[in-house]
């Protein structure tokens, strides 16, 4: 199965689940402040989720190593390099 | 000394694959570094140099190198014109006379340094690939700033959500694989590209082959131009919609 199609799956059982409950398909008689609360469900969700991505990157944003250090020691190996293949005969 | 020996003796051989197009300044470096890190651990290796006919005169600056490494360490495998990435490897990897394959940027910013620690990985898990990320660990950038940061994360959270791909770097480019991994992915890969790095490890988890991560420093390019630009954001895209699409 491709991951579309896994979605897809995943998104019509969750959506046939909400309008089974929400238009009362199955005669079961949820208390008032249950419904009140399925009908907006979905759009919920979606600002929940939509907030978990954007905190998620920006806290990753936020704590992405710079490596100071790394170009540091690669400038220094540069030079390093440089002199001795110069000594070996290269030239650049 | 001993120790070296025996690594001699395990018979493994690493082809560490450089694919160059305008690198004259940043091919002796890499190569340099390449052979000292070597030559430290005492892995038994080769270079194989991919030039794709770069204008700046790479090349002859890779014949230099031949002449004073050796030719059994330095291979030269230049193409008469630009033809990506992709296909560079696939033609690399022809002549890899290593049982693992090494494929890393000549523009220094992946570091040789961790090579040893790719091949410690692989030997604790016996993986079938081992791949550097930025993303986690003590893994890190070098020389970006916020919106290139921005982007990087951002592109990668949107990947991890839709492909779950049970790694962390996508995009990266260096890596350590089996050979016949390799050309198994290399033969299976269609895109190009950034998206290219994504695909084969997309397609590795479809064939069930084990991943293995090491954090690595990603140092930006110091010398010459960066080569993909414009819209690759838009092509990235496209990439990774057709792989949710597809796989
Ligand atoms: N043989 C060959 N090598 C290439 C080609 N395009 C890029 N390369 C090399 O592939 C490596 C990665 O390319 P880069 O241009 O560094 O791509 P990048 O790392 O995504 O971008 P920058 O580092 O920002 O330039 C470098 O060693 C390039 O010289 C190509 O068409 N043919
Ligand atoms: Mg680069």
């Amino acid at each position: 199965m491709t991951k579309l199609a896994e979605w897809l799956l995943a998104l019509s059982v969750l959506g046939a689940a909400w309008v089974t409950l929400n238009f009362n398909l199955l005669g079961l008689d949820l208390p008032p402040p249950l419904q009140q609360l399925l009908w907006p469900l979905p759009v919920y969700l979606l600002v929940v989720f939509g907030c978990y991505s954007l905190a998620t990157i920006g806290y990753r944003v936020a704590t992405f190593n710079d490596c100071e250090d790394a170009a540091r020691e690669l400038q220094q190996q540069i030079s390093e390099a440089k002199r001795d293949l110069a000594l070996k005969g290269l030239k650049f | 000394m001993a120790a070296s020996g025996n690594k001699r003796k395990s018979g493994d051989k690493y082809s560490v694959l450089l694919p160059t197009y305008n690198e004259r300044e940043n091919l002796p470096l890499i190569v340099w570094l390449l052979v000292r890190c070597f030559r430290d651990s005492g892995y038994n290796y080769e270079i194989i140099v991919i030039d794709d006919g770069s204008p700046d005169g790479t090349l002859e600056v890779a014949q230099q190198l031949q002449k004073i490494y050796g030719s059994d360490k330095i291979l030269l495998r230049p193409r008469a014109k630009k033809l990506g990435l992709g296909t560079a490897y696939v033609h690399g990897m022809q002549h890899a006379t290593g049982n693992f394959i090494i494929i890393m940027d000549a523009d220094l910013s992946h570091h040789p340094k961790f090579i040893p620690e790719f091949i410690r990985k692989q030997k604790e898990g016996s993986y079938d690939i081992v791949s550097g990320t930025r993303y986690s660990g003590n893994g890190g950038v070098y020389g970006w700033d916020l919106k290139r940061k921005l982007i990087s994360r951002g592109a990668n959270f949107v990947t991890q959500v839709l492909l779950r791909p049970g790694a962390s770097d996508l995009t990266g480019s260096f890596r350590l694989y089996r050979k016949d991994v390799l050309q198994k992915l290399v033969e299976r890969c269609v895109s190009k590209g950034y998206v290219f790095q994504m695909e084969m490890i997309v397609r590795a988890r479809q064939l069930n082959y084990t991943i293995g991560e090491v954090p690595i420093s990603f140092v930006d390019r110091v010398y010459g131009e960066s080569k993909l630009g414009g819209n690759e954001i838009v092509s990235f895209l496209k990439g990774l919609l057709t792989l949710f699409a597809t796989t």
